[in-house]
């Protein structure tokens, strides 16, 4: 199974990192990038995106405020928010709306932590 | 001014900030534990500029007068780690990290001492995080309390000597459900930013391997 990983950082070594972390775990695998909300969400209408990965702090709206118009597009969708900043108000948000807090820097471990609960979850149904 | 833009490229300016900015948002984690509030941090803003013209950046952010926690730090990499704040907000801090029970007098005897210890903590956080990332150790200060504007911050060299440029890079925070706001500012030298450049290399190979 291929998929297709959105990774939304306004650094690109940020998303650098993470693509590294991916290609090691999931060869397979493909990604989008965005270095803001406008563009990830641009991203969202023109791809099909299975999971995605939001870094909290980013010029614009953060990351809790793209994950909210993320769920909005598809509430399914499995959503990471990632910071450095584990203040436990952002992690509640980010669980509240169903994501997932990743704890900055994004480890292979953290990374394919999350990305095994995406696979063990049920797939989404086909709109 | 000299241009400062060659200076570091555009992916050791992002890993930079991405670095400060780690290192910031765990030092909020540490002053939400302090205040027992939420704290909002702003994106980092990061130039290379002259201490003049980061002295004017400060101006015209806040010409009121400021308090500064200020640490010197020094290693591989030298320079200054400052927490600022309105003098106005500075009992609010304070009366925030000691629970808000102790009498106004009290607060006023414990100003000094709890800011020291309060910007200790955050720029500690702050400066280890990024030390480690770069895998080097910096020699911290002891915090130091300073009174005045920015122009005063910035007059106490040993910085820029040779070409007056400097890093500058700050970030606004507040607490949420308090009237505290301020920035964390950091400046580093212009012989710390070639060291900086090989470092920022050094963990850029590391963290996405070879670029090239």
């Amino acid at each position: 199974m291929s998929l297709t990983v959105l990774i939304v950082d306004d650094s690109k070594l940020a998303r650098m990192s993470v693509i590294r972390a991916l290609r090691s775990l999931c060869p397979g695998w493909s990604h989008l990038e965005a270095a803001n909300a406008d563009e990830a969400l641009a991203q969202m209408q023109k791809n099909k995106v299975d999971l995605a990965l939001l870094d909290f702090n980013m010029p614009g709206r953060d990351g809790l405020a793209l994950a909210a118009e993320l769920r909005a597009m598809d509430a399914t969708l499995p959503l990471a928010v990632v910071s450095a900043n584990h203040q436990e108000e952002i992690v509640r948000r980010a669980t509240d709306m169903g994501a997932v807090f990743l704890e900055k820097p994004i480890t292979e471990k953290l990374l394919a932590g999350f990305l095994s609960s995406v696979a063990e979850s049920p797939k989404p149904a086909a709109p | 001014m000299q241009s400062a833009a060659p200076v570091l490229s555009d992916l050791e300016l992002d890993a930079l900030t991405e670095l400060v900015n780690l290192g910031v948002s765990r030092a909020a984690v540490s002053l939400r534990e302090m205040v027992g509030e939420q704290v909002l941090l702003s994106v980092p803003n990061l130039a290379l500029v002259s201490s003049a013209r980061a002295v004017e950046i400060l101006k015209e952010r806040e010409d009121r007068n400021l308090v500064a926690v200020h640490q010197a730090f020094e290693g591989d990499i030298a320079g200054r780690a400052m927490l600022i704040f309105p003098e106005t907000k500075s009992l609010e801090l304070v009366r925030a990290v000691t629970g808000g029970e102790l009498p106004l007098e009290d607060i006023i005897e414990l100003e000094q001492e709890a800011l020291a210890e309060t910007g200790n903590i955050i720029l500690n956080s702050c400066l280890a995080t990024i030390a480690n990332l770069l895998k080097r150790s910096l020699k911290m200060s002891l915090p130091e309390i300073l009174r005045g504007q920015g122009t005063d911050f910035f007059a106490l060299s040993p910085i820029s000597e040779a070409d007056d440029v400097v890093m500058f890079l700050y970030i606004d925070f507040a607490v949420r459900q308090r009237d505290i706001r301020g920035y964390i500012a950091m400046l580093m030298d212009m012989p710390s930013l070639a060291t900086l450049k090989d470092l920022l290399g050094e963990f850029i190979e590391r963290t996405v391997g070879t670029t090239g």
